[in-house]
């Protein structure tokens, strides 16, 4: 059993798939990186090259630090995401937790529904979405795309979360019942805490489109103070003429918080992908 | 103080009737075990009394008062569950105080109770332990404790020894009997298994698709069952069921236990063959096949030997056959 198991050839063809798809994944960010700290001519000249001594260069970060709010607009990303994050979390489980725990006439026709935004993109209603956020005063604001990419977040949120919640033992849930607990107790105290690889799942899965739009920040706030990291960065792209060293060299800082992020809910992240998997 | 009335409560999960209308009483004191095959409701039953379920219709009294819209923590009652039910994130200490807490107790109360539990049940080495570093056994004692220290009306156990191993259960089944003696209270007690129900019962409800087959002392059960279903699940090994017909009794099934079925060689009522045989060191069991009653089991004490293949004559006690009617209902003779 045990040889049939790990043989060698099937070990190395495994490996080898997994080794070529981590190179193919990871080379885009490896270009970025390494031009991002060469001078202009270099990354035209030898675009894969590694920066040396002569085509060492860090004018594009001093250009991004420079010219522009650049910290702002990290700022600006940083805040809109993670407040964006804590609401998906929050109301995706809230809403999770009814729909698995709670029977009630429409129930599963609210699963439905909510989960019929997976398949619907939120871009279909952006003239809807901006004609809203203008009557309710909300262009150039932060809260304005917080709410727009809160209720981008949701449906899938709520669509893993609950099937996650269905998981968690009845027993304990009826425990906390006889002992006195509200349900809002039970939610956060003994649910809440069982449910922790999911919720991480949810919140990197949902981070990354976040972080990386364009299309929110360029419609709803486009205004200086407003910006985001992946708007500001195009300040360095023109019609004519780009700063590519700006450019890559705000590209990795971007890539920063989100490495952050995802390494602190990676190993939860791990945990919820193979929940299941043993045992 | 705790008894429990339950009068014509029914539950139905959309159109599928789960309880079917039940009437029961148990007094105060008393160990009432529900016991049926999975699906009879018996869960769903122990739930409604608990509050965790709405009845359809009908009442649930506990000690005379109306419960059916109070909820399940103000019931006075305490609930050990199959799966345990720890709060994963509390030590053993709190796990077990956290009831009376909720409930406005003080703190003082609370140690005081929860020592007394914890003594009861020697739980003491574990207080500071999470749920996590408790064994199976452990973590049902500490269930048990968190359902003593509130001092409920009524106790109720949902399949609670069905996650031990088999040397486990029988010592936790002795100790919960001793806890009742101890605390004389009224404990309600739901299980699949006959014999939790017989050894630990002063009364056995059995359920069967949501209705009470019937009710009585244990023994009651065994010597004088009312149906077939009742004679089949009561015991083991299970009854054997005989057409009666074919043995000239004016009834469509004759039941007798397999220790009262007497096996020969040489003479006996009806022939048959024996196809299996069981050593068990005190009992040996002979299974039959004969025409045509089918396979019938017979119970010996002691050790015998029997061959596989062996023809051999088998004889009912008269004294101790059940006659049924085709409905099942038994015919009292």
């Amino acid at each position: 059993m045990a040889q049939a198991r790990t043989s060698l050839p099937r070990t190395i063809a495994a490996h080898a798939v997994l080794i070529a798809y981590t190179l193919i994944a990871l080379f885009p960010v490896f270009v970025i990186l390494i031009n991002s700290v060469k001078s202009r001519r270099a990354i035209f000249a030898h675009p894969l090259a590694l920066p040396g001594p002569q085509s060492f260069d860090l004018i594009g970060f001093t250009t991004v630090l420079h010219q522009g709010d650049f910290l702002r607009y990290f700022e600006n990303s940083m805040i809109v995401t993670v407040s964006s994050l804590a609401l998906v979390l929050l109301f995706g489980a809230m809403a999770a937790f009814a729909l698995s725990e709670y029977r009630f006439r429409g129930n599963t026709l609210m699963g439905l529904y909510l989960a019929l935004g997976i398949m619907i993109p939120i871009r279909l209603g952006t003239v809807a979405i901006l004609q809203m956020m203008v009557a309710g005063g909300l262009v150039n604001t932060l809260l304005a795309l917080i709410l727009v990419y809160t209720a981008q977040g949701l449906p899938l949120a709520v669509f893993i979360l609950s099937e996650f919640m269905k998981t968690v033992s009845a027993d304990l849930k009826n425990a906390g019942r006889i002992d006195g607990l509200s349900e809002y107790r039970i939610f956060f105290r003994l649910v809440l805490p069982l449910v922790r690889p999911a919720m991480a799942t949810v919140a990197v899965f949902s981070m990354i489109p976040i972080w990386n739009d364009l299309w929110f920040p360029l419609i709803l706030a486009p205004s200086e103070a407003t910006k985001t990291l992946t708007l500001g960065s195009q300040v360095f792209i023109g019609q004519f003429v780009t700063n590519w060293n700006a450019v890559l060299a705000s590209l990795s800082l971007a890539i920063l918080p989100v490495l952050v992020l995802y390494l602190i809910f990676s190993r939860q992240l791990i945990r919820g992908i193979t929940a299941g998997a043993v045992k | 103080m705790g008894n429990l009335k339950l009068s014509a409560v029914t539950k139905s999960f959309g159109m599928v009737d789960v309880i079917k209308g039940v009437d029961l009483e148990v007094n105060d004191g008393e160990f009432c075990v529900f016991v049926g095959p999975s699906g009879c409701g018996k869960s769903t039953l122990l739930r409604m009394i608990a509050g965790l379920e709405d009845c359809t219709s009908g009442d649930v009294l506990i000690d005379g008062a109306r419960v059916n819209l109070t909820p399940p923590s103000k019931r006075e009652i305490a609930m050990v569950f199959q799966s345990y039910a720890l709060y994963p994130h509390l030590t053993v200490r709190d796990n077990m105080g956290l009831g009376l807490k909720q409930s406005g107790a003080s703190t003082e109360e609370v140690r005081q109770s929860v020592a007394r539990a914890s003594a009861m049940l020697s739980l003491d080495p574990l207080l500071a332990r999470r749920p996590a570093e408790l064994s199976g056994g452990q973590r049902q004692r500490v269930a048990i404790g968190r359902a003593i220290v509130r001092t409920p009306k009524l106790f109720l156990f949902d399949e609670p020894l069905s996650n031990l191993d088999a040397a486990l259960r029988v010592h936790t089944r002795i100790e919960i009997a001793r806890l009742h003696r101890e605390l004389s209270a009224t404990m309600i007690y739901v299980t699949h298994d006959q014999v939790e129900a017989m050894t630990l019962a002063d009364r056995i409800v059995v359920l069967n698709a949501g209705k009470v087959a019937q009710v009585g002392a244990p023994m009651t059960l065994y010597n004088d069952p009312d149906n077939t279903f009742v004679a089949g699940f009561i015991g083991s090994p299970q009854m054997n069921f005989l057409k009666a017909a074919a043995l000239g009794l004016q009834a469509e099934t004759l039941g007798i236990r397999p220790e009262h079925l007497a096996i020969s060689r040489e003479a006996g009522e009806f022939p048959g063959t024996i196809s299996h045989v069981e050593h068990l060191g005190g009992e040996t069991n002979v299974y039959i096949h004969t025409e045509p009653h089918g396979l019938l089991t017979v119970r010996l004490f002691g050790e015998h030997e029997f061959a596989v293949a062996e023809a051999v004559f088998l004889t009912p006690d008269p004294a101790r056959r059940f006659l049924f009617d085709a409905k099942g209902d038994r015919l009292r003779e």
